[in-house]
């Protein structure tokens, strides 16, 4: 038991550092992005000094996203002069907890057998044995459902937020918020349901096994091939859900200064535009493990390649840790990639538009991809 | 796709024959069957963003610069006359010593009054004994009218097609430039104006 603890706790610690890290550098990511693709230079002044020296190292403006950190840090925390202490508090780990705690479902590799690692040493491989475990914080078998129970309390934060910070853009902004993630959450849940009827489980991990397989013998079985609508629905609303441009309504500078963190300042309204960039590579993360084929590379599985026509490659085990670990980050970072360039390409929706094309024309698109995948599967006698 | 042209009729209610033939400058906001699909143009659009970073990215990696906008102060602007002269420089003797004789007649003839210079006595110079101790232009308060260029007997001052580096924290002494700044001039690098100067008339 106590090596069942030691695993988790590592992956719960590298769960988090990752999370941060990527947080941290999709900051960068964002300004960099935004400013190559409008033909400028952008952010490149922040440095590291190293000490005693005169070297100092600038890395295209990489250090700006510590800059800003130091400087959430040391702001004063600024707080309205009539305001509800608790709520207004709590909000902004409202806003943030959740959208950590979804990577606790999402697996970001496959078996491992820590037994394997210490080859050299027989002290650890033997106390380690023959156990096995999924590459994942929480193995629960409701993963999908503990991702959108999870998706519910972020709004309570934007709410919490809007309502305790006594201002009326604070206000109008939560407002917005909820109505959007609310509408936008049962669009991404429809999407999600054709999926479930595929696969037959909401086991992310069983989920992302069923998807190193093939289709027709060579075309890799990835949920984006077998639900290509519902793949496009999902990043549609994803976006929305994650309150960014062409959705970033409940933020919208130019009506409502800064939406329901208006009259956060300091390190709070840090956490809010953390959760934010976390919430990015969240996404990113969910749609590679439903749609991308999670951890795994084309025609690969647990023990190695195995290509169409029967040829095999066999891996050891390490380097398939290695590997896996490798695809899942280097595919949320393009998908992030992805998710930057649709918000720094698109104008934003006026809110009549928003709520519109989420009911009257996501939603029923939603439907009939629900419907349509469940006739196929009725017909094809349940492909999972 | 989009509208027809229609020709707008102004002051319709006292004068109904004028129409008004000028030109319109912005596009009928109809969408039409295809543009409502959303995902096809939202794709174009995506292309079209993508392209530019993707060719960004190409011109960056390949040791070219591929942005629009320039590195200040670090870069002079592309689009910077040749003759532009945003900076001074004092010239020097073969030995590295300002030309400048401390003679006042610069800082005389500026109209904002932004040179200071406080002479100095070099005995072992006796060709040129007086020579500036201090040498400092304010640049917050600079017209770069050149009058000090002209006035100067002794081609100390010149202006050169750089910009002084002024972004700086703070105003003093960060906007004044001294003897060290104002001597670090590169001839060889400013095809404008070489140094020596080429003697004059046919030699």
């Amino acid at each position: 038991m106590i090596q069942d603890l030691v695993v988790h706790g590592v992956f719960i610690g590298y769960a988090v550092m990752m999370l941060m890290t990527v947080g941290l550098i999709l900051t960068w990511v964002e300004r960099k992005q935004a400013a190559i693709l409008s033909d400028r230079i952008g952010a490149n002044r922040a440095y590291l000094r190293i000490p005693f020296t005169q070297v100092k190292l600038i890395w295209w403006g990489l250090f700006h996203g510590l800059a800003d950190g130091m400087k959430m840090l040391l702001k004063e925390d600024w707080k309205p002069d009539s305001y509800d202490r608790v709520a207004y508090t709590l909000a902004p780990w409202f806003a943030f907890v959740p959208v950590m705690a979804v990577f606790a479902v999402i697996p970001f590799g496959g078996e491992l057998q820590p037994g394997t690692f210490f080859g050299w040493f027989d002290g650890p491989a033997e106390w380690f044995g023959e156990r096995s475990y999924a590459m994942q914080v929480a193995p629960l078998d409701a993963g999908l459902l503990v991702v959108f129970a999870l998706g519910g309390i972020a709004v309570i934060g934007a709410m919490l937020a809007g309502w305790s910070s006594n201002n009326k853009f604070s206000l109008l902004g939560a407002v917005r918020a909820g109505s959007q993630m609310i509408s936008y959450e049962l669009v991404i849940g429809l999407t999600v349901v054709g999926l479930i009827l595929i696969y037959g489980t909401v086991n992310l991990v069983s989920i992302v096994e069923q998807q190193s397989g093939t289709l027709f013998g060579f075309i890799p079985a990835w949920g984006i091939f077998l639900q290509p609508f519902a793949a496009i629905l999902f990043l549609v609303a994803a976006q929305a859900e994650n309150q960014r441009i062409p959705f970033d309504l409940p933020e919208a500078e130019s009506e409502l200064i800064a939406g329901y963190f208006t009259e956060y300042s300091a390190m709070k309204m840090g956490l809010f535009m953390f959760a934010e960039f976390i919430h990015i590579a969240i996404i990113a993360a969910l749609f590679t493990t439903l749609f991308l084929g999670g951890y795994n590379l084309p025609y690969m599985n647990d023990s190695g390649f195995l290509f169409p026509g029967g040829f095999e490659v066999a891996l050891p085990h390490v380097l398939v840790v290695l590997l896996q670990i490798t695809v899942f980050w280097v595919k949320v970072f393009l998908m992030c990639g992805f998710l930057i360039l649709v918000r720094w390409s698109l104008p934003r929706f006026r809110y009549d538009q928003l709520l519109r094309f989420a009911w009257r024309f996501l939603l029923p698109l939603a439907l009939v991809n629900l419907v349509v995948t469940a006739i196929a599967v009725w017909a094809l006698g349940g492909m999972g | 796709m989009s509208a027809p042209q229609r020709e707008r009729r102004v002051g319709a209610g006292n004068r109904p024959n004028v129409v008004d033939r000028r030109r319109k400058y912005w596009n009928e906001p109809k969408l039409g069957w295809w543009e409502s699909f959303y995902l096809f143009e939202v794709l174009r659009g995506l292309s079209i963003t993508g392209g530019v970073f993707l060719r960004n990215m190409k011109r960056w990696m390949t040791g070219k610069k591929g942005a629009l906008t320039a590195y200040y102060p670090e870069e002079i602007r592309a689009d910077y006359a040749a003759h532009n002269r945003g900076k001074h420089v004092l010239t020097q003797r073969p030995d590295g010593r300002p030309q400048c004789v401390a003679c006042n007649l610069c800082a005389t003839v500026c109209p904002a009054r932004v040179i200071e210079i406080q002479a100095g006595f070099d005995p072992d110079d006796p060709a040129h004994p007086k020579y500036p101790e201090r040498f400092e232009i304010d640049y917050s308060r600079c017209i770069f009218c050149g009058f000090c260029v002209e006035a100067c007997p002794e081609d100390a001052i010149r202006m050169v097609r750089q910009v002084p580096g002024l972004p700086v924290p703070d105003r003093h002494p960060g906007m004044w430039l001294g003897k060290e700044e104002l001597l670090n001039w590169q001839p060889a690098r400013d095809p404008a104006k070489p140094y020596p100067p080429k003697p004059k008339g046919g030699a």
